[in-house]
């Protein structure tokens, strides 16, 4: 939350990773992140493989490291979280630097860091090479239910609206004076958040009327046409294929 | 006499909250015409605007748009005849891309392939538009989202444009290319508007409406230059506007 | 709380995915009953209004802030149905296209985030109403105590899991009286925010507070004038009732249920077997210092938690059944006030 937030998602470019259609890329993504997570933590190659898979998707995708790197600040909270692990794992202990440390607990740390770092890698690298719309379109191929692709795509479409009036009242109190510091002063704050929820409200019934005037039925036109060709999902099922051999290789060594 | 593109009689319209909006609401407009309608806020031109294309249903009262009752089994035919562009343009373009939303309003009428990227095209092109044609809605200026709207309706290829303050939160010259591009158009043009010399400098014809009726109607110079009516019902000429002076210049 | 890939193992991530894509059909077939056609453009920028209240910092104290989770929140404002799609809707794309939570993680973020807040503070919050006086007081206290009960319900749901798909060594009653503990504190902000949120939409537009649908609107009509101070106090208290609850199942001294497991001979039989065969995983009972003890903790929890969100669920299914009679043809035209002209 937060500070990630405010980064632009998607890096506009035209290397292979941006051309894929947008369904064999999730595709993709959703089978790695998934072998990933599954990938046995006493393993500590396979990680280093898949970490080099992922260098060489950022690679052909052209994104710029930095802007993997600065999103992936997102995880920092438990970054911060996995490193008190071990103080307060049980099992048996190892002496580190003169502090007795769960051993398991260690393992514990290692595994919530690699995994976490890895698996919001491929979120980053989706979602910069792919058009937020498009992403919910390949959701939709993907049959997940058209209802949440749709909501989901209008929520991004208002979000930065809504974010902004939030912001905007924040500012305006403030300009008055309003300077709260403890939990009974958010009084305010919260009469600003119901005011923005009514017309939030409103705003939803003046599109939907707005929809309605431009022939809405109730079902949306399918206008992206786009769809992933053979060799999209050929590209999409190397680099699964490598992530997911390599955490089957790493669960049968150990 | 020019056929009638509108036809209102008696329209009577309650919200569920008990406000009489609309109260015996009566408006004819020839074909071809540009008519501006004033009124001070909360006199129902909004809600009168959206019993054009049937979102709302009078209690009383009829609409024809043409020789079509708004009213089922016509009502899919009535919107795509009248085009309405909103206030607010954001709450008229919510698709992911400008070209995506331009199309949405044509593909509801059924057109696919290059016959629905025509039409996207000449809609964007007639408002000036076409370079913005794969950005995303939110990142259009004000100027470039009224006129992006526009494209919307004009896409249905409509008979009737109805325009709800179409010039608020412009900058001078996103106003002025609006008004060149609406004087461009050949469509029966509506507007609602509070800005007075637009109305002067695009409709022939103005009319007054208050409490959720006409009150007053006439050429656009002679309601404007009526300085007893336009305080009667809250409207003001911006400050030093002489409106003789200015329609003699046109 | 947006737990990243692989905190907990596969086989977890994959029942609470199954759970929750199962809490979250019923919801999208009953918010397409409520809403219709209406239901992209309102359930999207209602989203978007979650989204963006999660980002929107509020004071906590001394000048640090925190930011609302909205379970509750939408499940008050926009029934449980819309609410728990809603906020699975925010929690997916967080996830997706914010790296926030894992996507593989999705099961149990949704579960956590959206259908134990939305089905269970929805059922606590119709609950309380019952007890309550169903007027604006009594409305903006429940959603309070229903949105802090909800924060910690669901971070009960979480211990829960750890149950099954613990990851490293910490023991479940460890998870749970952390995790309950803080979020005691967490639902307290939650609590008082939600509250006065929900009575700012019921000052301003009392019909679009869809939790109170079948409340008469002009028993509604008093200013909620609960102060901050009651407010706060209300919460203290069921925070305390809540942490004592928990912290007697969780003492290590034998309390009342242990002695009747004990006088009952069921706490041998259950100390040998009760894990013997269990799913559960070993880094989670690993250590326990009172297995059968803390088995009937979490057995107790998930009966809570089970009912809570089942009370939710049946609450939205009949809301939907009742709503789609009463409004059938009026949602075309219906309260849609489109901007006054």
């Amino acid at each position: 939350m937060g500070a990630g937030h405010a980064h632009a998602l998607y890096q506009h470019g035209h290397s292979t990773v941006h051309r894929m259609g947008p369904e064999a890329k999730l595709a993709a993504g959703f089978a790695s992140v998934v072998a990933i997570a599954t990938t046995p933590r006493e393993a500590v190659w396979a990680f280093a493989l898949h970490a080099a898979v992922l260098a060489a998707v950022v690679t052909a995708a052209e994104l710029p490291p930095r802007f993997v790197l600065r999103r992936l600040a997102i995880v920092l909270p438990f970054v911060a979280f996995a490193f008190t692990i071990p103080f307060v794992a049980g099992g048996e202990e190892v002496t580190v630097l003169g502090v007795g440390l769960s051993r398991d607990g260690l393992w514990g740390t290692w595994n919530v860091l690699a995994k976490a770092v890895l698996g919001a890698s491929v979120s980053i690298v989706v979602a910069g090479t792919t058009e937020e719309a498009r992403i919910f379109k390949g959701l939709e191929r993907l049959r997940v239910p058209v209802a949440i692709t749709l909501i989901a795509t209008f929520m991004l479409r208002y979000l930065t609206l809504i974010a902004d009036e939030l912001r905007r009242t924040r500012v305006a109190m403030r300009a008055r004076g309003y300077a709260p510091r403890w939990l009974w002063e958010a009084r305010p704050v919260a009469s600003a958040a119901g005011a923005v929820f009514v017309r939030s409200y409103e705003r939803g019934e003046r599109v939907h009327a707005a929809m309605l005037a431009r022939g809405f039925t109730g079902t949306m036109p399918e206008l992206d046409t786009r769809t992933a060709t053979r060799a999209d999902w050929l590209r999409g099922a190397t680099v699964a294929g490598v992530v997911a051999a390599t955490a089957l290789a790493a669960a049968v060594t150990t | 006499m020019r056929a009638l593109a509108v036809a209102a009689h008696g329209l009577v319209f309650s919200y569920p909250d008990g406000h009489r909006a609309l109260d015996g609401f009566d408006l004819e407009v020839s074909a071809g015409e540009r008519v501006a309608l004033l009124g001070p806020n909360g006199a129902g031109k909004t809600t009168f605007a959206l019993h054009l294309n049937g979102i709302h249903v009078a209690e009383a009262g009829t609409v024809a748009i043409g020789d079509l009752r708004v009213a089922e089994p016509d009502l899919a035919e009535v919107r795509r005849r009248v085009g309405l562009v909103f206030q607010h343009a954001d709450d008229q373009l919510f698709m992911p891309s400008v070209r995506e939303d331009v199309a949405f309003g044509p593909a509801n009428l059924g057109l696919r392939g290059g016959e629905l990227d025509g039409r996207v095209e000449r809609a964007l092109v007639a408002v000036g538009a076409a370079d913005v044609a794969d950005r995303a809605p939110h990142h259009l200026s004000g100027g470039e989202k009224r006129r992006v709207a526009l494209a919307t309706v004009l896409a249905m290829e409509p008979d009737v444009l109805v325009l709800d303050e179409p010039t608020s939160g412009l900058d001078p010259a996103g106003r002025r290319e609006l008004v060149e591009v609406l004087r461009s158009l050949a469509q029966t043009q509506i507007v609602i508007t509070h800005d007075l010399p637009f109305a002067l400098e695009l409709c022939e014809r103005a009319v007054i409406v208050d409490h959720g009726r006409v009150v007053a109607e006439g050429a656009t110079a002679a309601v404007l230059g009526d300085a007893e009516l336009l305080r009667a019902h809250r409207l003001e000429l911006p400050y030093g506007f002489d409106p003789a002076v200015a329609s003699r210049g046109r | 709380m947006h737990a990243p890939d692989g905190f907990l193992n596969a086989g977890t991530a994959v029942a609470t995915g199954a759970i929750s894509a199962g809490a979250i059909g019923v919801g999208l077939r009953q918010a397409r009953e409520q809403l219709a056609d209406r239901q992209v453009p309102l359930a999207g920028i209602s989203a978007a209004f979650i989204f963006a209240a999660q980002m929107f910092n509020f004071p906590v104290a001394a000048g640090t802030t925190g930011h609302l989770l909205g379970g509750a929140l939408a499940a008050i404002l926009l029934g449980p149905a819309v609410g728990s799609v809603v906020v699975a809707v925010v929690v997916i794309v967080q996830a997706l296209l914010f790296a926030d939570g894992g996507v593989s993680a999705l099961g149990y973020n949704v579960l956590n985030m959206a259908v134990v807040t939305a089905f269970g503070g929805y059922a606590v919050f119709r609950g309380l109403l019952r007890l309550l006086p169903r007027t604006a007081t009594g409305v903006v206290f429940a959603s309070g105590i229903a949105a802090g009960v909800s924060v910690v319900l669901s971070a009960t749901a979480f211990s829960l899991e750890w149950l099954f798909g613990a990851t490293f060594p910490v023991p479940f009653d460890t998870v749970f009286g952390a995790m309950v503990g803080v979020h005691l504190l967490i639902g307290i902000g939650e609590g008082v925010l939600t509250g006065l949120t929900v009575g700012a939409v019921l000052a301003a537009r009392p019909d679009l507070v869809a939790g109170v649908h079948d409340l008469d609107r002009v028993a509604l009509r008093d200013r909620a004038s609960i102060g901050m101070r009651g407010f706060l106090l209300a919460g203290a208290l069921v925070a305390l009732l809540l942490a004592t609850v928990v912290s007697q199942f969780a003492a290590p001294a034998p309390d009342g249920l242990e002695r009747v497991a004990e006088d009952t001979g069921i706490a041998e039989v259950a100390r040998d077997h009760a894990l013997a065969d269990a799913p559960f995983a070993d880094y989670a009972t690993h250590g326990l210092r009172n297995e059968s003890l803390s088995l009937a903790v979490a057995g107790t929890a998930g009966v809570v938690i089970t009912l809570a969100v089942g009370a939710g669920l049946v609450a939205a299914v009949r809301r939907g059944r009742g709503r789609g009679r009463a409004s059938e043809g009026e949602h075309e035209h219906g309260p849609a006030r489109a901007g006054v002209g």
